[in-house]
């Protein structure tokens, strides 16, 4: 008993600053209020139909579309924004050139730009007579209205991700092992392929999942430049909205547990690669 | 003679070439990617919005931005933003205090919990608050009775913006203020300092910076707000349109001119926010958590 009363009274005397209790208590109350129990009333909220019925609102073949246009494409953006988030990283931590603070701003534009502007601007500049729109429509490519609207607004939102996981870690890396490569007779080309980015994959694989997760919950830069045709290019998060207008809350509601259950696997994933990654830095 | 001097002088420049600096012709492919690819997918939507919203002059486009429908928009999103951020501005500042300069059973959990939001779809951000303040969810037919109205209606849209902007500045102070660890702190306290003068005086103007860098990104995200808000609004004209929902409106209703031009303020607003997080970035990057640091 008294054993048990000093290991209780421990912790509290060795905490010399105030405010302990106040600050972990307003911070448990807020986010049990804000986060916490709307998000308890989501998960609950599909038993309301049954197991069958949960699995028949997510099994229809619209809501299966709708998740797999959802969740491959954001794949997709996912390793574009890795390819392209790699060599910007690159071109802005080790090279000199003017402009270059403008360019390393520019790239958080899709984190500061609110998501309808980024919609609607994507939607015209792609549409068949925009910009970029009207010569490759002289191709026949078409993308707006199509799931290559989803990609190009997907990669657009994804971006910054990939560049900012990877230029930190690119700039810490020491370049004596480059120069050790170098010594042993690695060309500039393999020792980037075989030494450099090996470092970077941790990283990289970071950045690529949060792109991944943004992707797939993205919705205002969206619905804009997909043109939301019904089982081609009508996003999981569009189908949550139109199920809600037509008042089918447990529906809407089955569709949004699936997607919280993917980011909880991204979020349980994503951490396990930071604990991995920190191990073998 | 020259040939062989020639041939040298190449030998001698490749033997001390810098083995980590890229051959030109590398950096100028590199170089090129990067810039085309950036100008094409990130600069040119920006420059669209501004010409589309000048399309018709700038008197259409300051016509645009001064009906009323517009003007209540405006001032909707601001007052949404002046509720959420300060709210989300205390609680990270209570969440970075306890979790920074406490030890606790169950912290990573908890740091856990308040990044969830971010990974969450705004879409689904929104849903919650229908599934528990709608009239088919737990509070609604209690509130429909009182004749308190939470959805569609100026708290619903503050407490979707209070949720997609939650972790903001909690996760920027709490890295911030773990490594700056609490030998100040527990020194002012050992020496008389109350609670709130500690923290005043000691801690605030350590993190004063990665605060303002915290608020600022909150704030943009609490106007810029497009998904959730879009859900728990209505979409009434006038009423619970915010500025993002108003483009929306304007561009369903082919008024390509309004809704470009309220779009084109949201993007200054962007900017605005892009050259003052660059400024504290580059100024002041030893007191921004170490992320930030590049």
């Amino acid at each position: 008993m008294s054993a048990i009363g000093l290991k209780f009274s421990l912790p509290r005397s060795r905490h010399v600053l105030p405010g302990f209790r106040l600050s972990l208590g307003f911070t448990l109350f807020y986010l049990t209020g804000i986060v916490l129990i709307p998000l308890l009333a989501l998960v609950l909220r599909p038993f309301s139909l049954g197991l069958d019925g949960f699995w028949s609102a997510i099994s229809t073949p619209r809501v299966l579309a709708s998740l797999r246009l959802s969740f491959g494409m954001a794949l997709v953006a996912a390793a574009i924004d890795s390819v392209f988030g790699i060599i910007i990283a690159w071109v802005l931590v080790r090279y000199r050139f003017p402009g270059k603070r403008i360019l390393d701003a520019v790239i958080d534009l899709p984190f500061a730009l609110p998501t309808a502007v980024a919609g609607i601007a994507l939607s015209a500049l792609y549409a068949p007579n925009g910009w970029i729109g009207a010569p490759l429509a002289h191709y026949g490519i078409r993308i707006a209205y199509t799931p290559l609207g989803v990609l190009v607004a997907m990669t657009f939102i994804g971006l910054p991700f990939t560049v900012r996981t990877v230029q930190p870690v690119l700039s810490e890396l020491g370049q004596d092992v480059e120069e050790v490569a170098a010594t042993l007779g690695a060309t500039r080309l393999q020792t980037i392929w075989r030494v450099v980015l090996p470092m970077l994959l941790p990283a990289l694989l970071t950045g690529a999942a949060m792109a991944f997760a943004r992707g797939v919950g993205e919705y205002g830069s969206i619905i804009f430049i997909a043109g939301n045709i019904p089982m081609v290019s009508e996003i999981a998060p569009l189908l949550i909205v139109t199920k809600l207008e037509e008042f089918d809350y447990a529906g809407a509601a089955a569709i949004g547990v699936v997607m919280l259950v993917a980011s909880f696997v991204m979020l349980l994933a994503l951490n396990g690669l930071q604990s991995w990654a920190a191990k073998h830095r | 003679m020259s040939i062989f001097s020639n041939g040298r002088a190449g030998s001698r420049q490749r033997a001390f070439r810098n083995p980590t600096e890229d051959p030109l012709w590398l950096k100028l492919l590199l170089g090129a990617v990067a810039i085309a690819f950036i100008t094409v997918l990130l600069l040119l939507p920006l420059v669209l919005v501004f010409k589309e919203a000048l399309a018709q002059g700038i008197a259409a486009f300051w016509a645009s931005i001064t009906e009323p429908d517009a003007l209540a928009a405006v001032r909707l999103s601001l007052t949404a933003a002046a509720i959420a951020v300060p709210l989300n501005t205390v609680f990270g500042i209570a969440a970075a205090w306890s979790v920074a300069k406490f030890d606790f059973p169950g912290k990573t959990f908890l740091v856990t919990l308040i990044d969830l939001p971010f990974s969450v779809s705004p879409v689904v951000s929104g849903l919650i608050y229908v599934l528990v303040f709608g009239m088919q969810g737990w509070f609604g037919p209690w509130l429909n009775d009182h004749n308190i109205h939470v959805l569609f209606a100026l708290p619903g849209i503050v407490l979707a913006t209070i949720f997609v902007t939650f972790p903001f500045v909690a996760r920027e102070l709490i890295p911030l203020m773990t490594d700056q660890g609490r030998d100040e702190e527990e020194a002012a306290a050992t020496l008389g300092a109350s609670g709130l003068g500690t923290f005043l005086r000691v801690t605030l103007p350590n993190i004063k910076w990665g605060l303002l860098y915290a608020v600022l990104l909150c704030n943009a995200r609490a106007l810029g707000e497009f998904g959730a808000v879009s859900v728990v609004s209505g979409h009434i004209r006038g009423q619970t349109n915010t500025m993002p929902l108003h483009v929306e409106l304007l561009y369903n209703n082919y008024d390509y001119v309004g809704a470009f031009a309220v779009a084109a303020l949201l993007a200054m607003l962007a900017l605005v926010t892009l050259v003052l997080k660059s400024l504290l970035e580059w100024r002041f990057a030893d007191e921004l958590a170490a992320v930030h640091r590049h």
